[in-house]
């Protein structure tokens, strides 16, 4: 009895223990950038499979007016602090002009009113936040491929890059900024649009006044809110932290469809 | 057993050794195990980023919840509670509140059961997603192996009169004595192991990986009857929840048959192969 008692001891105490050094050993391995390449390797799969699944237009699901949420999170920023920003708010966004540059044919300024003259889309869908919780609220907007139309695309075009009023985090050299990135294929997506309502109402503040994107193939922090300028890049280089986007820039997948 | 009986100069009892379980069996046992561990501990990584179920297609803060695990502060002393349904139950120490460098901290799962041990969501996620494909090829290949060769007719599915109330109820109070087959009975799964592998493989695996796919917007685009299928994102993200946790249940359970029908024999078999059988004697 004594040799199974110790032999039982010395398994759970070894079960135990191996336990204990492969969790600690998971955070040495978390911090070692070859071992974070390997685990990366699984995002560009699941972009293919989920591309390949898609197909280009396959639409996210569109909800009924009785399927919104009673109340739909802020999240990120829920108001941001610049003066800049402060003043157009003010304003109501009168002074508000969005940007398209970069790699477009004709680099173009757009006021709210214009972007409210042009043909918009409305959709109701739901929002996944990559921590897992879900919202559901009622979009309206202009499809970002109209704006892309207007303004032509240089051939070297690959990424919309979407540049926000908002900073997240306050550092020095601005790298806190917020910003957001997706390729053409969710660029010229029928349900990508540049919203500038939320449930029948203009953007609050706390939504992202005065337009956000929706790319309702991906989570919620593609969904960029306090749009001021969108840049068309061949690549993310020389972008803040070069991943294509602030939270990208921190650990976060680029290709957030999961 | 004083007595050995001598029949065609055999000596009995005796012990032999059966092949158990094919290589395919094995490689992918050892991969699962893998896969699991890591799914499991940086799913509740993932998990404590947002530490509430919900059950339908939205489901945020204020929107009520299936199950929340969280913290109360009174009066600088923090405390842990795991809320379901209309109930809540104290969970200081473990679920909730748990220390972190001999502090009390307000954390969902303690740190001992999350990967990363610290809150990192997106590494959390990198882990996970990593070993979701792993654990999906080697998932493919093992049902793929075992249709093609049988594996399921031959060792997995129960015969008729295995399934009668009779039989099963004989097993059940067998194994609740902890009296397991011997003999030629050992050479194959008894009835209970073949329908709660089966429903382990056929059921609770499957499962995880479809609730886990519906959670994810882009898969839901590709096919929206996934979502059907849950009712919602957050319905699968609950059942996704109950799945895994039922898994953790089937371990611990599976775990402890191996350790007690004869560890190091059950482990042998499930790393080369051979599996020992104590033979009495011709007619036993």
């Amino acid at each position: 009895m004594s040799t199974l008692f110790t032999r039982r001891r010395f398994l759970v105490g070894g079960t135990l223990g191996a336990s204990a050094l492969a969790l600690s050993g998971c955070d040495v391995l978390d911090q070692n950038a070859d071992v974070a390449n390997v685990l990366r390797s699984a995002e560009h799969l699941t972009m293919k499979a989920q591309r390949f699944l898609q197909g280009r237009d396959a639409l996210a699901r569109e909800f009924d007016e009785k399927d919104i949420s009673p109340s739909f999170r802020v999240n990120g920023t829920s108001a941001p602090d610049s003066e800049d920003y402060l003043e157009l708010a003010e304003g109501n966004f009168s002074a508000w002009r969005l940007k398209v540059d970069g790699l477009v044919e004709r680099p173009r300024e757009f006021s709210l009113a214009d972007l409210k003259g042009l043909p918009a889309r409305t959709q109701i869908t739901r929002h996944d936040c990559v921590e897992g919780w879900s919202a559901i609220g009622k979009w309206k907007g202009v499809p970002l491929a109209s704006l892309l139309r207007l303004t032509g695309l240089k051939p070297t075009a690959r990424y919309v890059v979407l540049h926000c009023a908002d900073e997240l985090e306050q550092t020095l050299d601005g790298s806190g900024r917020y910003y957001e990135s997706i390729d053409l294929i969710d660029a010229v997506h029928p349900q990508t649009i540049l919203a500038y309502q939320m449930n029948g109402d203009d953007l609050s503040v706390g939504h992202g006044a005065p337009l956000r994107l929706r790319v309702e193939r991906q989570l919620g922090y593609k969904q960029a809110k306090y749009i001021m300028r969108v840049e068309l890049v061949d690549s993310f280089t020389g972008l803040w932290g070069g991943n294509g986007g602030y939270w990208e820039d921190r650990g976060y997948e680029w290709y957030a469809g999961i | 057993m004083s007595e050995s009986a001598s029949n065609d100069n055999v000596q009995y009892p005796r012990t032999i050794f059966i092949r158990r379980h094919s290589v395919v069996t094995r490689l992918t046992h050892w991969l699962n195990v893998l896969c699991l561990s890591f799914l499991l501990l940086s799913g509740l990584q993932i998990f404590n980023a947002h530490p509430e179920l919900y059950w339908g297609h939205y489901g945020a803060n204020g929107d009520p919840a299936v199950l929340t695990i969280g913290s109360d502060d009174d009066r600088g002393t923090p405390s842990g509670f795991v809320r379901v349904g209309g109930v809540q139950i104290p969970t200081t120490g473990v679920l909730g509140v748990s220390d972190v460098d001999g502090e009390p901290f307000a954390r969902a799962f303690p740190s001992w059961a999350t990967i990363p041990s610290f809150q990192d969501l997106a590494a959390g996620r990198r882990w996970h997603f990593f070993f979701a494909w792993l654990f999906v090829i080697n998932g493919i290949l093992y049902l793929g192996f075992s249709l093609l060769t049988g594996h399921f007719r031959r060792d997995l599915a129960p015969a008729t009169h295995e399934l009668s109330p009779r039989h099963l109820g004989r097993e059940v109070l067998d194994h609740a004595r902890l009296r397991f087959p011997e003999g030629d009975e050992a050479r194959h799964y008894n009835a209970l192991q073949k329908l709660t592998y089966l429903a382990v493989i056929v059921i609770l695996l499957p499962l995880m990986v479809l609730t886990g796919l519906t959670m994810s917007p882009g898969v839901d685009a590709a096919f929206p009857a996934l979502v059907d299928l849950f009712g919602g994102r957050q319905s699968a993200r609950t059942i996704h929840f109950i799945t895994a946790s039922a898994l953790v249940i089937f371990v611990v359970v599976h775990v402890a048959m191996v350790v007690l029908s004869g560890t190091w024999n059950n482990i042998r078999s499930m790393i080369t192969g051979r599996y020992a059988i104590q033979l009495k004697g011709p007619k036993s």
